[in-house]
């Protein structure tokens, strides 16, 4: 075996930067940064049948702590409610079910992203340190109407969300 | 002469390899005018998607396959100088994967496999998309098995010695292969197959997605392996020096066919259906699988050097001056280093827990990947062929010019294309849309990354023509050409002391089959046991 000196010393600097990306990772960890992961089943094809997706459960619920739980569901082609009004720096939770083939949710500039795959709930917990309207984008292919599957969410202060809406229960 | 036959099976091979390459690449010019939105009349999702399809599987499935087999078979015949070991199966091996393009084809030309290349379900194709790509993979399995007995032949008969670098990287591609279709195979045959023909009437979309994820990540060290061979085998040589460490190169080959494989599920970052536990394991050896190719960098890199400097080059950097770059293979490694350096800084993003949400399904990862597949592996395969395509044709090289034009129309053409993608991406827009049509004001941000990438796909669309053009003219030149015989670079040191396992397949197998049960058992034994729903087909 010949091992340069010159390679040794990239050995540890290739080394290195693995551990720094590493780092990274286990960081985000660190910070309760974590990937949508619940692996929970549902049967896609009778959510109406089911209490969390029927359809008059849609939408933004305050949950008795405060914190604010969203049940959608994607189908094709629209995200239901098609739109949701909801507050700036507030921990909120959403839950994800598809009524027929594979979607991915995402709103741009921000980290609520996830893939809604038949048979599965999506949870995803986030916060939107930014008021203003987002469009929520279908990023996945699922059909010849994929373009056309978007949905609009308005982040609002959170003053203005407990001054006009927590009053409501979140309906927009 | 020994390997008259494999040459006839590379001709053969990268004719239909380059054929694919070539209408794969007018269907790309024609998404990028399509999707930018900016041309109403030329709206058509239905066009488009089908498109983008066959786009997807001509480039990804078709092109790297054939063009891997073909250069198999002259590596294995010439770097350990004996004949091909049964041509007739080769051929059968050709033939089956050509009926199996020629079959997923016609669904996908005449719109009724519009599932794009990763044919995620419940979303159903015609069943002969699902039978063609499942003949087009065994047919490969075919070009893995000669792969192998060829070299396990050689190790019997040269006790003692150590496989030639080229036929060591191409063994372990064909064993990275295998066991890197697998995944997709399991899931073509006993879920996609049974249910496209009406024998099943539902499948778990989410042990799908686990399947194809085995497959998605090692697949693309599949296509990359044959670009690494030119960049160790024939760059240092073509660059006027030596190879700078055969051991380490035989390192980086082991550890990208051990590491690739358990680590697919980065591309399932976001899915519900698996935990964060193992999405952390499988994102971890991510970035292992990057030390081979920072050693790989680091080899290239100072092999390039030792050239240069005896060249005549001094100083620092006075040895980048002194490489022919005129001499195709060594433009061609330079640009796809460049292209490799910021396309694997870009991966990394994707590959980060956290920060892949911000991008993930958005146009950073076609971005991402045009610029390491197309960027980084198929301009290598451009100087393979440009280097190999007159030995096996037995006819000279139409124009070194012609083909250095080509080399850099299609990197400026590919930073042209992929450097918006990114922007875009971090602007939200998603991969897979045919135009856009949100009524929303971030659309305006996306438009002049629009024009971009339409003047970086017509670029590449010129740069593939002309590909095209030089090859054709190549063989039909009517000067023969004189060196036909295939040399590999010298080490510097040949290599000594390399411990045994390095050297033993079987070893190898046993690594990956303990790391694959650990990484996709449970994963994948879950489905069995969770209460799971099925989903039955959908149009599109």
């Amino acid at each position: 075996m010949h091992i340069d000196p010159l390679e040794k010393k990239w050995l540890y600097v290739a080394l290195g930067m693995v551990v720094l990306f590493l780092g990274s990772i286990f960081l985000s960890l660190a910070l309760g940064i974590k990937p949508p992961s619940n692996v929970e089943t549902i049967d896609s094809a009778r959510l109406h049948l089911s209490e969390e997706f029927a359809e008059d459960n849609l939408g933004v619920h305050i949950q008795p702590d405060g914190s604010i739980k969203v049940i959608m569901v994607a189908g094709r082609y629209g995200f239901f409610p098609r739109h949701i009004t909801i507050p700036a720096d507030t921990p909120i939770t959403f839950r994800w079910a598809s009524i027929d083939v594979l979607h991915g949710v995402h709103m741009p500039m921000t980290n609520m992203s996830t893939m809604v795959v038949p048979g599965y709930v999506s949870e995803v917990t986030t916060t939107f340190p930014k008021p203003g309207d987002y469009p929520m984008l279908c990023n996945e292919y699922c059909g010849l109407g994929h373009d056309y599957m978007w949905s609009k969410v308005t982040v609002v202060a959170k003053q203005t969300w407990e001054r006009e809406h927590a009053s409501k229960g979140g309906e927009s | 002469m020994n390997d008259h036959q494999s040459r006839r099976l590379a001709l053969w091979n990268w004719t239909v390899a380059f054929a694919a390459f070539l209408f794969a690449s007018f269907l790309g010019f024609y998404q990028v005018v399509e999707r930018s939105g900016l041309f109403d009349f030329l709206e058509s999702p239905k066009g488009y998607f089908a498109s983008v399809s066959t786009h997807g599987v001509l480039m990804a499935y078709v092109l790297t396959t054939f063009f891997i087999m073909g250069f198999g078979y002259l590596t294995a015949t010439t770097s350990l100088k004996r004949p091909l070991w049964q041509p007739g199966l080769a051929w059968a091996g050709f033939f089956v994967s050509l009926i199996g393009t020629v079959l997923a084809a016609i669904p996908l030309l005449t719109g009724k496999a519009s599932v794009l290349y990763t044919f995620y379900p419940p979303i159903q194709a015609h069943a002969l998309f699902y039978i063609g790509a499942a003949l087009l993979v065994v047919g490969s399995w075919v070009w893995c098995a000669i792969m192998v007995v060829m070299a396990v032949q050689w190790h019997r008969d040269n006790p003692g010695r150590t496989l030639p670098l080229a036929m060591y990287a191409t063994v372990a591609n064909a064993l990275l292969w295998l066991w890197t279709s697998a995944g997709v195979a399991l899931e073509v045959v006993f879920q996609l197959i049974p249910w496209a023909l009406g024998w099943n009437d539902t499948l778990d979309p989410g042990l799908a997605r686990t399947l194809f994820a085995w497959t998605l990540h090692p697949i693309v060290y599949f296509w990359l392996i044959p670009a690494y061979i030119a960049l160790y085998c024939f760059v240092p040589r073509e660059a006027g020096g030596y190879l700078f460490s055969e051991e380490m190169a035989k390192f980086a080959f082991l550890g990208l066919l051990i590491f690739s494989l358990p680590i697919g599920f980065h591309h399932l970052y976001v899915d519900p259906e698996q935990g964060a536990g193992w999405k952390l394991w499988h994102g971890v050896g991510t970035f292992l699988v990057a030390v081979p190719t920072l050693v790989t960098g680091f080899t290239v890199l100072a092999s390039m050097e030792i050239a240069g400097r005896l060249n005549g080059g001094k100083g620092l950097f006075g040895w980048i001056g002194t490489l022919p770059w005129r001499n195709p293979m060594v433009l061609a490694a330079i640009l796809a280093l460049l292209m490799l350096i910021l396309g694997g800084f870009g991966g990394i993003v994707n590959a980060s827990y956290a920060l892949n949400t911000m991008i993930h399904n958005t146009a950073w990862v076609p971005g991402h990947f045009h610029l390491i597949f197309a960027g980084t592996t198929v301009i290598l395969y451009f100087a393979i062929a440009y280097h190999l395509w007159p030995k096996i044709t037995g006819r000279k090289l139409v124009s070194n010019t012609l083909a250095l034009i080509q080399l850099w129309t299609w990197f400026v053409g590919m930073t042209l294309l992929s450097t918006p993608w990114h922007v875009l991406g971090l602007l939200g827009q998603p991969r897979r849309i045919s135009g856009v049509t949100y009524n929303s004001l971030l659309t305006l941000a996306w438009q002049p990354y629009e024009l971009f990438m339409i003047m970086g796909g017509a670029v590449l669309l010129g740069s593939a023509v002309l590909f095209g053009v030089i090859l054709w003219r190549t063989w039909k030149n009517p000067e023969p050409e004189t060196d036909t015989g295939i040399a590999y670079a010298e080490p510097i040191h040949p290599p000594e002391g390399l411990p045994a396992w390095v050297e033993n397949i079987k070893t190898w197998n046993l690594v990956i089959l303990v790391l694959m049960l650990i990484s996709f058992g449970w994963p994948i034994a879950q489905f069995f046991f969770l209460k799971t729903y099925e989903s039955l087909p959908w149009g599109y």
